[in-house]
């Protein structure tokens, strides 16, 4: 079918004002969070009804046309990048939380509600959704499970596919499929677990039903200075291994104070090599025992200085370094680019010193910023898009830590995706057999493979490019993207 | 353990030669829950022992034949656990069957499930090849979540080998209160109380009494006592025990014991009942029809399992909507294409 046909079928299907196809209409869906990679798509669509969401995929379905879903945007990994050739399916207009039950605390949401906006509901009931990336002002739930996106509070309270209770899909071929339960059993297979984090490849999520949780009556956070990364490292281990699991537990280095400091003024100590943010919430009697404790640890790990916030103004202030720590370091530097690896934290020295030398050996500064608690580093690679060569290298260099997390026994990516973005570092993460599994686990949702194809699992001529690419690479930054 | 691992492989590539089907065995402890599968054994057991534990990275990682008692013991020398607290049902219970079984004891509804807790898996599938999913660590999103999705597949997807678990540390203080109050009440104070930040870590209600168990900083639980009330347990950790493991008086019984789970705020439901996970687990002890109840629950916005029967039933767990069971059959033939494990132990269909 040809693009004035598909527009006019599209146009039975929804208002004329929900099928965009002027090309200054389709621009600003060009790219997600991940703005390296630009493809302007064939057609957006905009449907608002479950029903207007069934009958675009079974046309796209019935003409063999690639259809890629997008929630706000916000993705770092490009996870929602267009197709020249395909539809992008906006849940921009699903943005009704549809029920909120404080005796049962879970709240059921369309796919385009924003993250902050469940925890806004839910507070006139004293509950609060938990999972925090720090995007939630803009990103939205859809998207959340998409990407099992986490924050800075999951070690404690865990990843999207722990807060989730129950999906509403289709599958490209039409079939409505719920998945899980609003009790704490589903039958079958885990299919809720499998669809968290699965990157828009299995169906698209037309309903979410979250878990609330009781909104802690306290908060406070230490910062702790120390001399070295490794002393930092240490601490976090102790704490650990004194039995406590903090609320948030973050470490940033010297580099990325710097850049945190000079942007907000949270008081940070600028002649500290490393810091970490430790929190603790509950009660007040639990908030001051963890506390204590940990000050203990801290002290005996060697800080040179420790600062407990006074009051919630004061553990706000502490914190907004560390979550303008992105844009903090885009004012130091033209252009950054995030990387997102996950590694056993006995690790961390180890690496950090690799990228420490990865970075000298390429002429381009890192900031390293650390879910210390769960092992999820973000290197942020510092480079100027305007000079030749520049971007090549940071993605070489972002590669390269990737690999490294790899070999360190971690992972490409914790809590951003795969995307468009690690697909070839996915060959260095898995053999063969299991990426055969899981282009047959994608084909048992969507035989057709056209739900946005291309992404996340390479195909085995790609992962064979890619092992030769290690010889000659820098050459291909923007490959085709294959259909499988 | 590798030429464990070549000679399970071996007995792979034979069943698919000759068109045989086989049975994962553990120590049996579960063999009761779901249904009856034909095959020959492949006994697991022998593939056991902790691979590495790591108490600061709060991961450990262990064979599947691996007795959980053995790992409960390692844990508990550390002053760590298994958060979801999986019933054993048999003192050789294994770390697979824990896995393949999917089933949580008291603390799930407060902590979470097993599936919550698995990291990372290395399985053989059913051509024989060993494949790794998931790693060691708290945070990976690279490809599928296949190793939860193993999590209650009843071994129906391959042959578990490794698993790496997140653990969490005991808690400094536990205490468990009992108030007396009837059914309706206590559906209604365990739903309220879950609301508020009571550091709630256990419920249970039957025959007239409400027991709540409260896990955290000593301090906090000392303060939510004081303004919850109720008398104290002695014992406690022994009543847990007993109803995880379904040895509490309740279970003695030789009528049916269904399953139902439904949305925690669910009213009363008729029948003999122990109520646990905060009103979303109701064990009930019914010579009712399966479809009766099942379109009672279904109702409910639930499901209704038939958890341990003297009759072999045919259908013990709650029916697929076609499309679920059509996903589910395409699953299981990318895991296990020539159909040999476990087959029919969840479903009749495959």
């Amino acid at each position: 079918m040809n693009k004035p046909d598909l527009i006019k079928q599209l146009q039975t299907i929804l208002p004329a004002d929900a099928v965009l196809f002027a090309q200054e209409d389709l621009k600003p869906f060009e790219c997600d969070g991940l703005s390296a990679y630009r493809q302007v798509p064939m057609l957006v669509v905009l449907p608002e009804t479950e029903a207007q969401v069934r009958d675009i995929l079974l046309l796209c379905r019935r003409e063999h046309v690639p259809v890629v879903a997008r929630g706000a945007g916000t993705g770092l990994s490009g996870g929602a990048l267009p197709l020249v050739d395909g539809v992008l399916l906006s849940l921009a207009k699903f943005k009704r939380i549809v029920s909120l039950d404080p005796l049962a605390r879970i709240a059921r949401v369309q796919p385009g509600v924003r993250n902050a906006a469940i925890s806004e509901a839910a507070a006139a009931h004293g509950l609060y959704y938990a999972p925090d990336p720090s995007s939630q002002i803009a990103c939205t739930i859809g998207g959340n499970v998409a990407e099992n996106s986490g924050g800075v509070h999951c070690l404690k309270y865990g990843l999207t596919v722990h807060n989730v209770l129950k999906l509403r899909a289709y599958t490209m071929d039409g079939e409505m499929l719920e998945l899980g339960s609003e009790s704490l059993d589903a039958a079958g297979y885990d299919l809720l677990a499998l669809f968290n984090g699965s990157e828009g490849m299995l169906g698209v999520i037309v309903e979410v039903t979250v878990k609330l949780l009781p909104k802690p009556e306290l908060a406070r956070v230490v910062m702790a200075a120390f001399a070295s990364v490794a002393q930092a490292g240490a601490a976090v281990g102790e704490i650990i291994a004194a039995g406590i699991i903090p609320a948030g537990l973050e470490m940033m280095d010297k580099l990325s104070i710097h850049a945190a400091e000079d942007f907000v003024h949270a008081g940070y100590p600028l002649d500290a090599e490393a810091m970490l943010l430790c929190e603790s919430d509950g009660t007040p009697e639990e908030v001051s025992e963890e506390i204590a404790k940990m000050e203990v640890i801290l002290k005996r790990c060697g800080t040179t200085s420790l600062r407990t916030s006074a009051n919630e103004a004061d553990r706000l202030r502490l914190w907004a370094g560390r979550k303008a720590a992105f844009p903090a370091v885009g004012r130091i530097s033209p252009d950054y680019y995030c990387m997102d690896g996950t590694i056993p934290r006995r690790e961390l020295g180890r690496v950090l010193h690799r990228i420490a030398e990865l970075s000298q050996e390429y002429g381009l500064r890192v900031a390293n910023v650390f879910h210390a608690g769960d092992g999820n580093l973000h290197p942020l690679i510092l480079y100027d898009a305007n000079q030749p060569g520049e971007f090549h290298r940071a993605e070489e260099i972002g590669g390269k830590i990737l690999e490294l997390c790899v070999e360190v026994g971690g992972t490409i990516t914790g809590e951003h995706g795969v995307g468009i973005e690690k697909i070839n570092q996915m060959c260095a993460q898995f053999q063969e057999g299991e990426l055969q599994l899981f282009r047959a686990v994608k084909q048992a949702f969507d035989p057709s493979g056209l739900l946005n194809p291309g992404k996340v699992i390479p195909t085995a001529h790609r992962c064979a490019e890619f092992g030769k690419q290690h010889v000659h690479h820098g050459q291909v930054a923007f490959p085709e993207l294959p259909r499988f | 353990m590798q030429n464990l691992i070549e000679q399970y492989r071996q007995t792979v590539n034979a069943a698919v030669r000759d068109q045989s089907r086989l049975r994962i065995a553990g120590s049996g402890s579960k063999s009761f829950y779901g249904r009856a599968t034909q095959g020959e054994t492949l006994d697991v057991t022998a593939y056991r022992g902790i691979i590495s534990y790591e108490p600061t990275e709060l991961v450990i990682t262990a064979r599947a034949g691996t007795p959980l008692v053995e790992i409960e013991a390692a844990l508990a020398e550390r002053r760590q656990m298994l958060a979801f607290e999986p019933p054993h049902f048999g003192s050789g219970a294994t770390l697979g069957g824990c896995i393949a079984s999917g089933l949580s004891g008291p603390r799930r509804a407060y902590a979470g499930a097993v599936r919550d807790y698995v990291l990372g898996v290395r399985m053989m599938d059913g051509k024989g090849c060993v494949l790794n999913f998931g790693g060691q660590v708290m945070k990976n999103v690279a490809g599928y979540d296949v190793s939860r999705l193993l999590a209650g597949s009843l071994g129906t997807l391959g042959l578990l080998l490794d698993v790496s678990l997140k653990v969490l540390p005991v808690p400094a203080a536990e205490v468990t209160l009992r108030f007396e109050m009837n059914e309706s009440d206590a559906i209604t104070a365990m739903n309220r109380w879950a609301a508020q930040p009571l550091s709630l870590s256990a419920t249970c209600y039957c025959d007239g009494v409400l027991t709540v168990r409260l896990s955290g900083a000593s301090a906090a639980v000392r303060a939510v006592r004081e303004k919850l009330g109720g008398e104290s347990v002695e014992n406690a950790a022994e009543f847990w025990r007993m109803v995880g493991e379904q040895q509490h008086e309740f279970f003695q019984t030789a009528t049916p014991l269904w399953r139902l789970s439904v949305p925690p705020s669910t009213p009363m439901i008729a029948g003999k009942q122990l109520i646990e996970w905060g009103g979303a687990l109701r064990w009930l002890v019914s010579d009712e029809s399966a479809e009766s109840l099942r379109a009672l629950v279904a109702a409910l916005g639930g499901q209704a399992t038939l958890f341990r029967s003297a009759q072999a039933h045919d259908a013990p767990f709650h029916p697929l909507s076609p499309a679920l069971l059509q996903v589910h059959r395409r699953l299981k033939n990318s895991f296990d294409p020539h159909g040999i494990f476990n087959v029919g132990r969840m479903y009749s269909e495959f």
